[in-house]
């Protein structure tokens, strides 16, 4: 196991982002005054001329994107997930994804994981509102290591992108020697044919130290990281079905329209089993510190042991 | 202007409201009174002003257009066919399963459309994206957005405004079709929209107000607003809803209703009237 990087996903993003420029001249980035909480800034520093900051006006911003990947550009466009998705999903439908633009779609202060600034800025239904959209792909990358390969893969994949990134510094559990992303692929994390947790973004680190805990206790969990969710991988997510009987999904996002709701679309139609949703519960989160609000969600290890033996237990 | 030129676009302006006509009887559906009022402005755009490439349509150097104004394609749709990107027959099949042309502009299935469009304020957004990407590689091509006065209510279009300014997109040119009637009404009573002119002023605009059916203005605006430096124009150009229909002119019901056959007919016995008369040579 290599060294744990302790980060918010946003500003491994960042640091892709910038990275990657310098052999794809293509790239420009935009965001709409929140560059420093992006994490845009260190794009921005290094290229200066390829950044445009549109102000505080989101649903501009999406359409200059759309002109610029009209004209070739492979624009990355920033805001907050709430802002970004919310606000301009109109526009993003409507001048991105119908024509099938270029544009890559970075949601930050995605969750309750935002913390202090409360409801408003605590957007736990980007995903669902990204995943309706025709030809949309999303992104919700674990930990620093693969945020930065799904920076990659989001570059590498003609079409549009939604990338959701986290305000809250989580630490790495990717190996980033034996790491490999797939778009569209889910990663097995741990082997297990009592119950499968399906678990995606920021949650996934508290699901694995979950899984290793029961096992201890006797309990073999399978756990699946799915940091692709549109389109999801139907092939784990059966075979989990088949060989184990019951999931477990775990996301910081409202459990309507999010990843429970996509597993449940594959395993209805292919493999009906039990799927126990952990997430937020179709409610608003409040204003507190990122970790305690975690908690008090169940979007901690404790919790997810404890639904999960239960679950075996009975 | 040359008074041969002007026949040449005045007979392609009736045939662009013919076009757009055949298009909505066929369609039973679609847009006819603001095609009509942009007729002549789609005409000097795609025949005399823009430097384009009906048949390498996604030339890099191309100038491009924008109908912000989506609904008003079937307009644009008979200029492009014109033109030479589609036959004009595609027009009987306009809003027909399959068909390449679709009720409001999709870039991805209709030769020459430069960006998808239909929900208002979004095409003007798009176009800023377009000239700053001009502007970014250092490329000499131009970028025209067509917009509505009623869509001037879409709070969108001042974000686009304010961005065009505070890039110095003086390679964009925004037209505001000022034909005054949007669904509900006049905008005048509807949208309060006024003074345009003073708003765009103070959002950092070249002004250029002109008949919008009047091709001697249309041209001297044109020509200004390639001549200014630094700043984005917009060009307002009042004109008549349902120009050169008799009775569609002025009247708000005739935003987003078809003809019948009974007004299809009427309408191009007018439109066929009006072409004789330009044909002699006698406008």
């Amino acid at each position: 196991m290599s060294e744990i990087i302790t980060k918010a996903t946003r500003e491994s993003f960042g640091m892709a982002l910038c990275d990657l420029a310098a052999s794809n001249k293509d790239i420009v980035v935009l965001d709409a005054d929140l560059a420093a909480a992006t994490k845009t800034s260190i794009f921005r520093s290094k290229y200066p001329d390829r950044f445009i900051n549109c102000g505080i006006s989101e649903c501009n911003m999406m359409g200059i994107a759309a002109g610029l990947a009209s004209c070739g550009k492979i624009p990355f466009a920033a805001s907050f997930a709430m802002f970004a998705t919310g606000r301009a999903y109109e526009q993003i439908r409507n001048s991105i994804a119908y024509p099938a633009l270029n544009v890559k779609i970075a949601g930050s202060h995605a969750g309750i994981s935002t913390g202090e600034d409360g409801a408003t800025h605590q957007c736990c239904e980007d995903i669902a509102l990204m995943r309706t959209l025709p030809g949309m792909v999303v992104l919700n990358p674990a930990d620093h290591f693969e945020m930065i390969e799904a920076v990659k893969a989001s570059i590498a994949h003609n079409g549009p992108v939604y990338l959701r990134l986290g305000r809250l510094a989580i630490d790495s559990f990717n190996d980033p020697a034996t790491y490999k992303f797939e778009l569209g692929k889910g990663i097995q994390l741990h082997d297990g044919n009592d119950i499968t947790v399906i678990a995606s973004g920021l949650v996934v680190n508290e699901a694995l130290k979950a899984v290793r805990e029961l096992e201890a206790q006797g309990i073999n969990a399978r756990l699946i990281n799915i940091h692709t969710i549109k389109p999801i991988d139907k092939e784990i997510i059966v075979k989990a079905a088949k060989e184990t009987g019951h999931i477990v999904t775990v996301e910081e996002h409202n459990i309507i329209g999010g990843l429970g709701d996509a597993v449940c679309a594959v395993t209805s139609e292919l493999c009906p089993v039990p799927v126990t949703k952990i997430g937020v519960n179709d409610q608003f989160g409040f204003s507190g510190p990122a970790k305690e609000l975690l908690e008090l969600f169940g979007l901690c290890k404790e919790n997810i042991a404890k639904i999960v033996a239960g679950i075996v237990a009975k | 202007m040359d008074q041969n030129e002007k026949l040449a676009l005045q007979k392609i302006a009736c045939k662009t409201r013919m076009g757009a006509i055949i298009g909505t009887f066929h369609a039973k559906s679609g847009h006819p009174g603001g095609s009509l009022s942009s007729a002549e402005i789609f005409t000097y755009l795609y025949f005399k002003e823009m430097n384009v490439f009906p048949k390498d349509s996604k030339n890099p150097n191309r100038d491009r257009f924008v109908l912000s104004k989506g609904h008003c394609c079937p307009g644009l749709y008979a200029v492009l066919a014109q033109k030479g990107y589609f036959a004009f027959e595609e027009l009987e099949r306009l809003r027909h399963i399959g068909a390449i042309l679709q009720g409001h502009p999709d870039m991805k299935g209709t030769p020459g459309i430069d960006m998808s469009t239909g929900s208002l304020g979004q095409g003007v957004s798009a176009a800023c994206g377009m000239a700053k990407n001009a502007k970014m590689d250092g490329l000499d091509y131009r970028v025209y957005a067509l917009c509505g006065d009623g869509e001037c209510e879409e709070g969108q279009v001042w974000e686009s405004a304010m961005f065009a300014a505070h890039h110095n997109l003086d390679n964009l040119c925004y037209i505001i079709d000022c034909n005054g009637l949007q669904i509900d009404g006049t905008v005048a009573e509807i949208g309060g929209i006024e003074p345009l002119d003073k708003k765009f002023e103070g959002f950092g605009f070249e002004v250029i107000k002109i008949d919008g059916h009047n091709f001697d203005e249309i041209e001297e605006a044109f020509k200004k607003a390639k001549q200014i430096k630094g700043k984005p124009t917009v060009i307002i150009a009042k004109t008549v809803k349902g120009k050169g229909v008799s009775f569609m002119e002025d009247k708000v019901d005739w935003h987003g209703v078809a003809p019948n056959k009974e007004q299809f007919e009427t309408a191009m016995a007018e439109l066929n009237a009006q072409m004789a008369a330009l044909e002699g040579g006698n406008a």
